[in-house]
Formats: C-alpha cells, structure tokens, sequence
C-alpha cells in the first residue's frame, strides 16, 4: 500500500516536471523545483527511479552487444545491435576486413559471449586474442563441404547457439588477391536465397552475423563497416617491424545507422589492440632541412 | 548373497591400455593416447619409461623421446570394442560397457550354468582373449558389485602393491582372472587407496579424495570403518556412494521397480540408413527426447539399452552403463559408438537400420545443476551460454562428424601459425575450463619470435611466392641471414578458380630477415628458415618465409 502511494506521488511528480524544462535540464536543481510535493527532500533519487521507471521498454532485440570503446563511436547505440547482419569489409584496394572484424567481435567475447567462426579457414587467431577475443569461448568450425542444405544447416545452428557468428561469404582479403583458400569458400554455395533465410533467423534469435568481405549475396545489411583507407607504421627499408596500422573506418547502412559515421584507428596498434587514433597532423617541413638531407 | 546385502555379482571383463590397443599398437612399443595435449592412456613400455597418465605431452616425450603418439579417438575405441563384447554373448544376454574397453554382467545365471564363478570367469577370458587374437591382455574380476569386481580385473596383487597400479601386462600373460569370494569383497577392498575413487569412471571427484587423504583416510578400509551418519553429514551424496563402495555395496540401494515403458524411446528410419552419419544425426534428437521425458519425471538416467533393428529383422541390443548420470550429448555419443561398432564390425549388418530405440534400465533422481552459491544471474547466464553453444555443436558434430568443431589452444612456437594449435573438442566439453585457452598458458619465452601485432590471416598451406630484386634476380638469405639484394618484387600465387597465377607487386617497404634455425638437434624435423616482412604497393603487408631457397607468403596483415 505505502508502495503504491510512493508511485502516485512520482508520476505526479513527473507531471509537474514535464511542465518545467528549468528542473529536467538540471537534476541538481530539483529539490527546490518541486516544491510542492510531499517528498521534495528526495526529490532527485525519486526523479532517477522515475527515470528508470519510464525509460523505453527494452525489447530482447534491441539489445546490444559491447563492443571495444573504439567502436562507440562509430556504431549506433554504441554497440552491435542483436539480430543485425554486419557486412564488414575494405574499399577496393585497402585491406583489413579481416581485422575489423575481429575486432569487432573482441567486445561481445570479452563480456561472455561466445563466437562462432565459420569457413574462414586462414584465420590468425594470435591476432584475435590480441584484439581481445577470449579464445576460450572461440569455436572453429570446418568449412561444411559442398552440399548447400548442410552449409545453411550449420549455419543456422550456430546462429541459434552463439551470440557472434563470423562467416565469409566471399574470398577473404584485399582485392580477392591472397585469400588463402576462401576463394573456394562459400560465397559460391550461399544463394540468395539461402541468405535470405539466413538473416531471418539471425534476427528472429538475436545473434549478430559478422559476414566478413562484404554483403551476403543479395543482401543489403543494415549497417555496413567499410575500411576505406589503411596505412602500416614501422616497416622502412630494410629496418623495422610492423607496428601498427592506422585505419579509416566507415559505418553506414540504413534506419538508425544511416548516418554515415567515421573514424580513425589503429588496427592494430603496436601490441596488438585496437584503439582510437588522433587525427594526423601533417608534418612542417623545413626547407633548410631538406637541404640538408639532399 | 545374503552377508553382503545389496551389491550384485559381477564380472567385469577389463581389456588393459584399451585405447592403445584400439589403436592397433603393439603394446612393447612405447605409445601414448592423448586428449588435449595430455596423456589419457600409455602402454607398458612406455609406462615403463615412465609415461603417466595426465602427463603433458612435453614431459611424457622427455620421458620417452621414441614414444609414438595417438591422437584419442573414442568412436574408434567404442567400435574395436564391439567385437569383444559381441563374443561374451553367448554366456549371457546382458552384457553392459561401462566405457570402451570394459564390460559387465551379473553372474547370478549364467555362474550357476557354466558351473561357478572361476568356470565363468575363465570361459569370459577365453572368448574375450580370442576376439582380440592376442593384441592385448584381458583380465577379469568377478566380486560383489561392479565396482570391486572392476578393481579385482585391474589390480591383480593389490595386496602385495597396493600402490602399484596396473602391474605391467607382459608379468600376467594374456589374461588374468581373479575371483573374489562371496562375502570377502570388503576384505579385498580394505587395504585399496581410496584414490581409486577418482579413477577414470570413478564415482568420486578428486576433490573428495583429497580431503579424505589429508584427513589420514588413505584406505577404503578406513573409509569403511567410519559411521556412515558421520560419512553423509560431511560429505552429502557424493561421500555416502564413495562409503557404500567402500563397505562393497552397489552404489545406491536397488531400484524395485522398473522404469515404466513408456520412458522408452524409439523411431522408425526411413529410408533404412546404412551410414553412421545419418543414423547418429536422427539418435541426437532421440536422446534429447528421453532426457526430457526423463527430466519431466524428475529422473535421470544410469543404464542405457541401445537397440536397432535392420530390415532384415536382425536386432542389435547393448546396455550402457555410466558412474554417473547420461547427459543427451553422453547418450548420443554412445549411440554413435554403438552403431559405429554394429555398422561397422566384420559381420556387418546385412540391411540398412529401420528402427532405433533407446530403453532407460535404471533411473536415479536427477541431482540437477547446483552452482556455487551466490554465484549470480552473471553465473547463470554464462552457464547457459555455455549450454546453448555446446547444443548448437552437438548438431553440427550430428551434421558433419566430430572433427569439424575445433577450438584453439596456445602452443609454444615463433611463427604466428605454431603458436595456436586448433584441437577437435567434443560438444559437451566445450564448456569446460581450458586452461590452454588462457592467454598465459605458454609461459617461457620464445626467442625469434615474430614481433606483435600478428598477422589476421594465416596462410595453410602456405602460398607460394617469388621475390626478386631491381634486376629481377631472385632474393635469396645468405647462410650469414642477409639478403643478397634488398626485394624489389613480390608474386603471389593465388589460386583463382584453380589455376595458379602471379600477381606482381612492387616492394614499398621491407624488414628482415629474421633468421630462425629450429630443432637442429633432431635431423629429421630440423627447419631453417628466414622471415621477411614487405608492405606492397597494391596495399598488402605481408610475411614471408624462405625455406631452402623458396619463398613463401605465411601470413597477411589483413
């Protein structure tokens, strides 16, 4: 009963404060915004259980994955929506599909959830520990052969059983160039139809398909991650290592991610992370300098 | 019958080193089985050497650097069982595997008609004996309850060394029969250490055991003596069935009644299924389907009928037995065993299976899952992750065979594909604590090793390539590790639609090389290599491997 008066007195509350934009801009003002009501002295800790109370109900499929803080900023709620399909590739040209989707998955393992890989057979899978997928929970499952009704059925399994699942539909790597043996992978079993189903049941069990080079055949996915530029650090002539590569990454797709989203990151960095880069100043040459090394 | 109460007579025939032997290695060649890079089984020999089980495969191969090394196959195992299991048949009906490698039976009846326990035991010796054609040693215990009867087939002079384990084959001949008298099994189980009771199949976890070491219960002797109010007041369930064993009781007191039949389970296969795949893939949803019926029920199951019928109207008919209770990822691995042995035996099947029927002989209450105390909805929730992952694997297994779920494990090594091994993992051991998996396990330093970050593609095979200089002369690595002329071009082969084919690209930059001379103590698997890292102009990073004058693109930075 005293609950249920509580209750009463937070909406009425709330009307009060839905007429008063001065309060809601300023929670640290609101004990002496309400001063009417009877509970005025706990008018913030009221105000935040209301709040809690009339947030907008969250649908298990609005539900988001974590992902690596170098992600928020370029994916829509910060986070990977569940039951999205996620076309994830590089610009003509550019490599790095691979990574980003690593890395994209490195977040959701990180916080418990189990990935799937499928048919990406070359997978360097010290880097994905490095980006930060827990290999404990990283299950690999062979190339499921020729016979496309098997190739949808595990599929479908390991949609059904694992919160990421990676797959590529195509030939792995930049340019089709080096795809070490995804070139025979399944894009050429995968029709659309296939695809099609495919999506369907990702969105109906809430997991996220990371389709690693590019759409699924005859797909439009609904947020796409596109490497567009992508530059080693470290490596001279004759001297060096890799130590990192600077990337510009791309989201776009459509409804809530239809605003085209941009940023720069290491992919890796030096230890193998993942990180956001700062913007690169270009250098001031001196001229005298030149001359010096000429 | 009467002074021991509840345990029933048994005979177990024991086949030693099963998994060897299964694996058709001959038992004076040191050989080890291993699961997940530790030892599960060994052979005499190498045992003489001193290979343990549970070892690491390192340790065991310092051991014994000629030891052979078997990858663990169960179906394998389960099916070279079939025909031994298949030939003590004819002393009775109702033979049941314990796991591959050792079966039961109650001797009540066919004691009495073959004219006593030693006249069994000696013809079960025999038949087994000749179903192997001598490959390895069989022995055979009869005594009061499955579980002495099993220590009586392993440990032939447990008096004598009560630590000394399976005594090697080669002291006992083929085989070895000891029968306990009725009534003298708890005298034979006295002197035992109770770390039998975390053998393999084992009814208590090490844990337990520990527990009862340090407290100076070293025997089941001691264990016996204790009140068993005092027994089940610190210990619960699990310590009451390690103290009934120990007093030579069956685990728990016999169940009167018989599962009702309608727990039985069965399904028509049409069309009549010759392969193992396409019945094994049917079996997982039947076993789903008893577990659930038995879970309604609030039971679980303990014993297990596997029947089949052919078209032909021959019936196929195996009990299973397990220490503890049949998970559906359990019960389809034994079906899968089962039928890989009937499919696949000598005198196979004449038709295809038109029926399979899975009937529960013994039914416990089910124990449920109990996890730790204030563990968390975070808990649960990773527990079910866990559960649903591994169901979803089961299927695909059901789909595709048991090595196409494979799970990375760290391995010691310099290029980025040595240092991950991917291990075959079965469905329901997925969840289980890896510690290989853990990004520490491999704690000693690997100098020469490739420098972080790693590459996000690796190569297997590798892809051939050719680098040459400004004048298109191919690079080669000195024997001092230098260059003969910084690279200038690289070509890839990339298989396009089956026909090799080069791309060339020019060099942008280039590191290296790295030299790298492995294992030169062991002619046959020393390697000399040398790593290169080139970015290209068609925008690849690249690591390259030359080995012998060839080169090699290992991984790519994708």
């Amino acid at each position: 009963m005293n609950e249920h008066v509580f209750d009463h007195s937070g909406v009425s509350q709330a009307q009060g404060l839905v007429f008063d934009p001065g309060v809601t801009g300023a929670p640290g003002r609101s004990g002496a915004g309400p001063g009417p009501g009877p509970v005025a002295g706990s008018g913030s800790g009221a105000l935040g259980a209301l709040a809690e109370r009339v947030r907008p109900t969250d649908l298990a499929r609005d539900r988001r994955l974590p992902v690596l803080p170098a992600f928020t900023d370029l994916l829509p709620g910060a986070g990977l929506r569940r039951g999205a399909t996620v076309a994830v590739g590089a610009a003509p040209g550019v490599a790095g599909a691979t990574s980003l989707a690593l890395a994209l998955a490195a977040g959701p393992s990180r916080a418990g959830s189990w990935v799937a890989v499928v048919g990406l057979g070359s997978l360097g899978l010290v880097a994905a520990a490095e980006m930060g997928v827990d290999l404990g929970r990283l299950v690999l499952v062979a190339d499921p052969g020729r016979d496309r009704a098997g190739w949808a059925s595990v599929v479908a399994a390991l949609v059904d059983g694992f919160d990421v699942v990676l797959l590529a539909p195509g030939g792995v790597g930049a340019a089709g160039e080096v795809d070490g043996g995804g070139g025979s992978g399944p894009g050429r079993r995968l029709r659309p139809a296939d695809a099609r189903r495919l999506v369907a049941r990702v969105r109906e069990r809430g997991s996220v398909l990371l389709s690693v080079g590019g759409d699924l055949p005859g797909e439009r996915s609904p947020l796409r991650l596109t490497v567009v530029a992508a530059a080693w650090e470290g490596l001279g002539d004759g001297w060096g290592h890799l130590e990192g590569r600077r990337v510009t990454v791309e989201s776009g797709g459509r409804g809530e991610a239809a605003r085209p989203r941009r940023a720069e990151l290491w992919l890796p960095r030096h230890d193998g992370t993942v990180g956001t880069a700062d913007p690169v100043v270009a250098p001031i040459r001196l001229r005298r300098e030149r001359g010096v090394s000429a | 019958m009467s002074g021991s109460g509840t345990a029933t007579r048994t005979l177990v025939v024991w086949c030693a080193d099963w998994p060897v032997v299964a694996a058709g290695v001959a038992l004076d060649v040191p050989a080890a089985v291993l699961r997940a890079n530790r030892v599960v089984a060994c052979s005499p020999a190498a045992r003489a050497d001193g290979v343990e089980r549970h070892q690491r495969r390192r340790d065991a191969q310092s051991r014994c650097p000629e030891l052979v090394l078997i990858p663990h196959d169960p179906a394998a195992e389960a099916r070279a069982f079939e025909p031994v299991a298949g030939s003590l048949e004819v002393l009775t009906p109702r033979i049941e595997i314990t796991y591959p490698g050792a079966c039961a039976f109650p001797t009540r009846g066919p004691s009495r008609y073959h004219g006593g326990d030693e006249a069994l035991a000696d013809r079960a010796a025999r038949l087994a004996a000749s179903a192997l054609r001598g490959r390895g040693p069989v022995r055979v215990g009869v005594a009061d309850g499955p579980f002495a009867a099993a220590l009586a087939a392993r440990r032939r002079h447990a008096s004598a060394g009560a630590d000394a384990g399976d005594p090697p084959a080669t002291s006992t001949g083929p085989t070895a029969v000891r029968v306990i008298a009725p009534g003298a099994t708890p005298d034979f189980l006295a002197p035992i250490p109770v770390t039998v009771l975390a053998d393999v199949g084992g009814p208590a976890g090490a844990d337990l055991v520990d527990v009862l070491e340090r407290l100076g219960i070293r025997t089941l002797g001691a264990l016996a003596a204790l009140p068993v109010a005092e027994i089940v007041g610190r210990f619960g369930a699990e310590g009451l069935l390690a103290h009934r064993l120990a007093r030579g009781l069956d685990e728990r007191p016999p169940v009167t009644a018989p599962p009702p039949p309608s727990w039985t389970v069965a399904i028509e296969i049409d069309p009549p299924a010759q392969q193992v795949e396409a019945v094994a893939f049917v079996a997982r949803g039947l076993a789903d389907d008893l577990h659930g019926r038995l879970a309604a029920a609030g039971s679980a199951c303990t014993r297990l009928v596997i029947g089949a019928e052919t078209e032909h109207g021959e019936i196929h008919e195996r009990v299973w037995r397990t220490e503890g209770t049949f998970t559906p990822l359990a019960i389809a691995d034994r079906v899968r065993w089962q039928l890989d042995g009937w499919l696949q035996a000598p005198q196979r099947p004449s038709g295809g299976l038109i029926r399979l029927w899975l009937a529960p002989e013994e039914v416990v209450p089910a124990g449920g899952r109990q996890l730790a105390f204030g563990a968390g909805a975070a808990a649960v929730d990773a527990v079910e992750a866990g559960d649903r992952a591994a169901r979803a694997l089961a299927r695909i297994q059901g789909l595709l065979g048991v090595e196409a779920v494979r799970v990375p494990e760290w391995r010691g090594g310099r290029g980025p594909g040595e240092r991950i091994a991917l291990v075959p993992v079965a469905a329901d051991d997925v969840t289980e604590a890896r510690p290989a998996a853990e990004p520490g396990w491999v704690a000693e330093p690997w100098p020469g090793v490739v420098p972080e970050p790693a590459p996000a593609t690796v190569h297997d095979p590798l892809l051939p390539a050719t680098v040459v200089d400004d004048a298109g002369r191919p690079v080669v690595v000195t024997g001092r590790g230098e260059v003969s002329a910084p690279p200038a071009t690289v070509s890839v082969a990339a298989r396009g639609g089956g026909r090799a084919r080069a791309v060339p690209a020019a060099v942008v930059a280039w590191a290296g090389p790295w030299p790298c001379d492995e294992r030169w103590w062991d002619a046959g698997s020393h390697r000399r290599r040398a790593r290169l890292q080139v970015t290209t102009a068609d925008a690849l990073a690249l690591l390259l491997v030359v080995e012998a004058g060839r080169w090699w693109v290992e991984a790519t930075y994708d």
